[in-house]
C-alpha cells in the first residue's frame, strides 16, 4: 500500500476543484443558479478592462503578502504578522511619498525601499525574539500586529496629519500609477506594483532555490538541530527569514500606499492582506510560481464575487466560504490521498473482474 | 485612600468584564492544546458563537425574556461551536491536516457562514441589536463585604465569576481527575498513552470539541456584554489574544486565567486610563498598545521559554513508530 505524498500541483487544483463544487451545492441549497452565480463571478473579475483592472489591483499586494508568509514557512516559521508589517510598509510609503519632495527616479525607489525596510523591520523584531529568547513566533507576531495598528493610527493622527483621519496624497513622484495602464483599464486603480510583485516573485524563487542562504533557511525549516551540526546558525537564519518575510509584507503594504490609494487613513481594524497571504502561501505550497497562482486566484474570487449580488443575488459571502474550505481540503490532503488511492483500487478490481469474467466465458 | 479605591472601582469591573470572553475561550484553548492539537482556531470558534448567540437571542427573545434569553444563547452558541470544532477534529485527527492550516481554514470558514447566513436570514450585511444581552447585576450578600463587596461584586456579571469558577473546574478535570490525565498524557506521548490502552484519537475528539465549546460561549458572551449584534468586526481579534492567554499562561488552565485577567486589566486600562490622574497625561497610543509591550516583556522575561506540550502540533498515526 503506497499513500505516498503527492507531490506537484495535485492536491491544490484538486482541493480547489471541491471548494468549488461546495460552492455549487451551497448555491443549489439556498435556491441559487450555481451556474449563474459562477458567470456572474468570472464576468466579475473579468467582462470589462475596468473589472480586470481591479481584479489585478487585488491580486497585487496578494502576491507579496502571500510571498511573505512562505518565505517564512520555508524556515518552519508561522508568521502570522504579515497584517501588522503590511500596515508599517504602507505607512512607511505614505510617509515618504508625502513628506519629501524629490525627482521621481529616486522618490519611488526611496518610497518602495523604505516601505521593505519598515515590514522587514517590523518581521525581524519577532525574530529576533525567537532566536534570542525561544519565545513563540505567533504570540509575538500577534502582538506585533496590534502594536502596528494602533501605533500607525497614532503616527496618522499626531505625525503627519493634525489630527486628521486621512493623510495628504503621495507626490506625482512616488505614485506607481502608471498612464499606460490606467489607459488600458480606465477607472480601475491597477498600478504598477503588479511588475513589483512579480519581480519579487522572481527573487523568492531565485533567492530560495538557487543560493546558498536559500538552502541555509530551507534546511533550517526541515530540521534545526541536523543544520546547527552542520555549522549553520540556527538563530541568525531565523531572524534573517523573519526580515526577509517581513519585508515583503512591507512591500505588500506599499502597493496599498502609493498604488492603490495613494493616501492611508485612520485603521479600525486589520487589512486582511497578511491573512489571506496564509491562506495563499498554503495554497500555493510556499513555492514562487504556486503562491502567484494562488493569489490570481484570490484575487479573480474574491473581486468576481462583488459582482454576484448584483448579478445573481447571491451574497458574496459565499466565495469566503469557498476559499476556506479550499484550505481545509489543501490542509486535509491525506483525505485526497485517500480517495485517490481508494478510486485507484477501484478502478483496478473492476478490471480486474472484468478479467476474470472474460476468462470465465 | 479613598480615590486609589474609587480607581480600582473604576478598573476592575471592565477588566474582569473584558477579560471574561478570554478566559472561556483560553480554557477551551487549553483543553485543545494539551491533547496535541494547536488551535488557530479560537478566533473562528468565537465568530462562530458570537453568530449563533445573536441570532437565537433575537429570535428567542420574544418567546423566553429577558431572564432567560442570554443563558439559552449562550449555551446554544457553545454547542456549536463544540459541533463547529469538529470539523477542525476531523481535518487534524482524522485526516492528519496541517494543525495550524486547518485552524486558519476554520476562522476563513466561520466568518464566510456567519455573514453568508446572516445575509440569508436578515438580508443585509448585520443583524439588529439584540434585546437579551447580559445584564449587570449586584451579586447578593457579597456585595455587602466593606471595600471588596462594591469593587468585585457591585454592577458585575455572573459570566465574569462564572468564568473565574470555571478555570478552577478545569484545572481541576485537567490535573485532578483520571479524564485530564488521558488528556495530558495524549499531548506530551501519545504512543505510549496508546499503548496503555487509551484511545488517542477519541482523546483528541473531545478535547478539540471541547475547544469549541468553550470557544463558542466566548465568542457569545463577548457579542451579548459588548458588540450587541453581529457583523463582520463584532470578533476582530479576541481569539487571537486569547490563543495569546494560553501560551503566556503556560498551557495551565489557572495560568490562562491569569492571562486573560492581566489582558483584561491592561484593555481597560486603555478604554478608562484618561480619568485616571496619574495616567491622563500619557498619549492615548501608549496605554492602548501597552497590553500587547507587556505581553512581549513577559514572554521575554518572566516567562522565557514556555514548554507546550511535547506532541503539539503532530499528528498521531498507529504504528508509525
Amino acid at each position: 500500500m503506497k499513500l505516498q505524498k503527492l507531490t506537484g500541483a495535485w492536491i491544490p487544483v484538486v482541493s480547489i476543484i471541491f471548494g468549488l463544487l461546495a460552492g455549487a451545492i451551497i448555491m443549489l441549497l439556498f435556491g441559487y443558479n450555481p451556474l449563474a452565480g459562477y458567470i456572474a463571478l468570472w464576468n466579475g473579475a473579468f467582462e470589462t478592462p475596468y473589472f480586470t483592472g481591479e481584479t489585478i489591483r487585488l491580486i497585487t499586494p496578494y502576491i507579496l503578502s502571500g510571498l511573505a508568509v512562505a518565505f517564512a514557512f520555508r524556515t518552519g516559521l508561522l508568521n502570522i504578522g504579515v497584517e501588522g508589517q503590511v500596515l508599517v510598509g504602507w505607512l512607511a510609503s505614505v510617509w515618504v511619498g508625502t513628506e519629501f519632495s524629490l525627482p521621481m527616479a529616486i522618490h519611488l525607489p526611496l518610497a518602495v525601499i523604505v516601505a521593505i525596510l519598515a515590514g522587514g523591520i517590523w518581521g525581524f523584531i519577532p525574530g529576533y525574539l525567537k532566536a534570542k529568547y525561544q519565545v513563540h513566533e505567533v504570540i509575538i507576531t500577534i502582538m506585533m500586529n496590534y502594536i502596528a495598528l494602533y501605533s500607525v493610527n497614532a503616527i496618522i493622527r499626531n505625525v503627519l496629519t493634525d489630527r486628521d483621519d486621512r493623510t495628504e496624497n503621495v507626490a506625482e513622484t512616488a505614485s506607481l500609477k502608471v498612464s499606460w495602464l490606467s489607459d488600458l483599464m480606465p477607472n480601475s486603480n491597477v498600478h504598477a506594483g503588479i511588475i513589483l510583485a512579480l519581480v519579487a516573485a522572481l527573487f523568492y524563487w531565485y533567492f530560495i532555490e538557487k543560493t546558498k542562504y536559500g538552502f541555509e533557511l530551507k534546511a533550517v525549516g526541515y530540521n534545526p538541530h541536523a543544520s546547527q551540526y552542520a555549522g549553520m546558525s540556527v538563530k541568525r537564519n531565523i531572524m534573517l527569514s523573519m526580515a526577509i518575510s517581513g519585508g515583503f509584507a512591507g512591500l505588500a503594504g506599499a502597493m496599498e500606499g502609493i498604488g492603490n490609494f495613494g493616501y492611508m487613513t485612520l485603521n479600525n481594524g486589520f487589512t486582511n492582506i497578511g491573512f489571506d497571504g496564509i491562506a495563499i502561501a498554503l495554497l500555493g505550497g510556499n513555492t514562487a510560481v504556486g503562491v502567484v497562482l494562488a493569489a490570481g486566484l484570490f484575487g479573480v474570487l474574491k473581486n468576481g464575487a462583488l459582482n454576484m449580488p448584483l448579478s445573481a443575488g447571491v451574497p458574496h459571502e459565499l466565495v469566503d466560504i469557498i476559499t476556506a474550505l479550499i484550505i481545509f481540503f489543501v490542509a486535509a490532503s491525506y483525505m485526497i490521498i485517500l480517495l485517490r488511492h481508494k478510486l485507484i483500487k477501484l478502478y483496478t478490481d473492476f478490471k480486474n473482474k472484468s478479467k476474470k469474467g472474460g476468462a470465465n466465458k | 485612600m479613598s480615590g486609589f479605591v474609587d480607581i480600582l472601582n473604576s478598573i476592575i469591573p471592565s477588566a474582569l468584564m473584558l477579560a471574561t470572553p478570554l478566559i472561556f475561550t483560553a480554557l477551551g484553548g487549553v483543553f485543545s492544546e494539551r491533547s496535541g492539537i494547536i488551535n488557530i482556531g479560537l478566533e473562528g470558534l468565537m465568530i462562530m458563537g458570537a453568530f449563533v448567540a445573536v441570532v437565537i437571542n433575537l429570535e428567542l427573545y420574544p418567546i423566553l425574556g429577558s431572564t432567560l434569553t442570554p443563558w439559552v444563547s449562550i449555551l446554544v452558541a457553545a454547542v456549536i461551536g463544540g459541533l463547529f470544532a469538529s470539523l477542525h477534529a476531523v481535518a487534524t485527527v482524522t485526516f492528519r491536516a496541517d494543525q495550524v492550516v486547518s485552524g486558519v481554514a476554520i476562522n476563513f470558514l466561520a466568518l464566510g457562514i456567519g455573514l453568508f447566513l446572516i445575509k440569508q436570514i436578515y438580508g443585509k450585511g448585520q443583524t439588529d441589536m439584540i434585546d437579551g444581552g447580559l445584564r449587570s447585576t449586584d451579586i447578593p450578600i457579597l456585595e455587602h463585604i466593606p471595600v471588596i463587596g462594591p469593587i468585585f461584586f457591585e454592577g458585575t456579571y455572573y459570566t465574569n465569576w462564572l468564568a473565574v469558577i470555571l478555570a478552577f473546574v478545569v484545572w481541576y478535570v485537567i490535573f485532578k481527575t483520571p479524564f485530564g490525565l488521558r488528556l495530558r498524557s495524549v499531548g506530551e506521548h501519545p504512543f505510549a498513552a496508546d499503548s496503555v490502552g487509551i484511545n488517542v484519537n477519541r482523546m483528541r475528539y473531545i478535547a478539540v470539541m471541547l475547544s469549541g465549546f468553550f470557544g463558542g460561549a466566548g465568542g457569545a458572551i463577548f457579542a451579548l456584554t459588548f458588540a450587541g449584534n453581529f457583523s463582520q468586526g463584532t470578533i476582530s481579534g479576541q481569539g487571537f489574544i486569547a490563543l495569546a492567554a494560553v501560551v503566556f499562561g503556560k498551557w495551565h488552565p489557572i495560568g490562562a486565567l491569569g492571562a486573560a485577567l492581566f489582558f483584561g486589566l491592561a484593555q481597560s486600562l486603555s478604554v478608562i486610563g484618561g480619568g485616571i490622574p496619574l495616567l491622563e497625561d500619557i498619549p492615548s497610543v501608549y496605554l492602548q498598545i501597552a497590553p500587547y509591550v507587556l505581553t512581549i516583556f513577559a514572554l521575554v522575561g518572566l516567562v522565557g521559554r514556555a514548554e507546550a506540550p511535547k506532541s503539539l502540533g503532530t499528528p498521531f498515526v498507529k504504528g508509525s513508530r
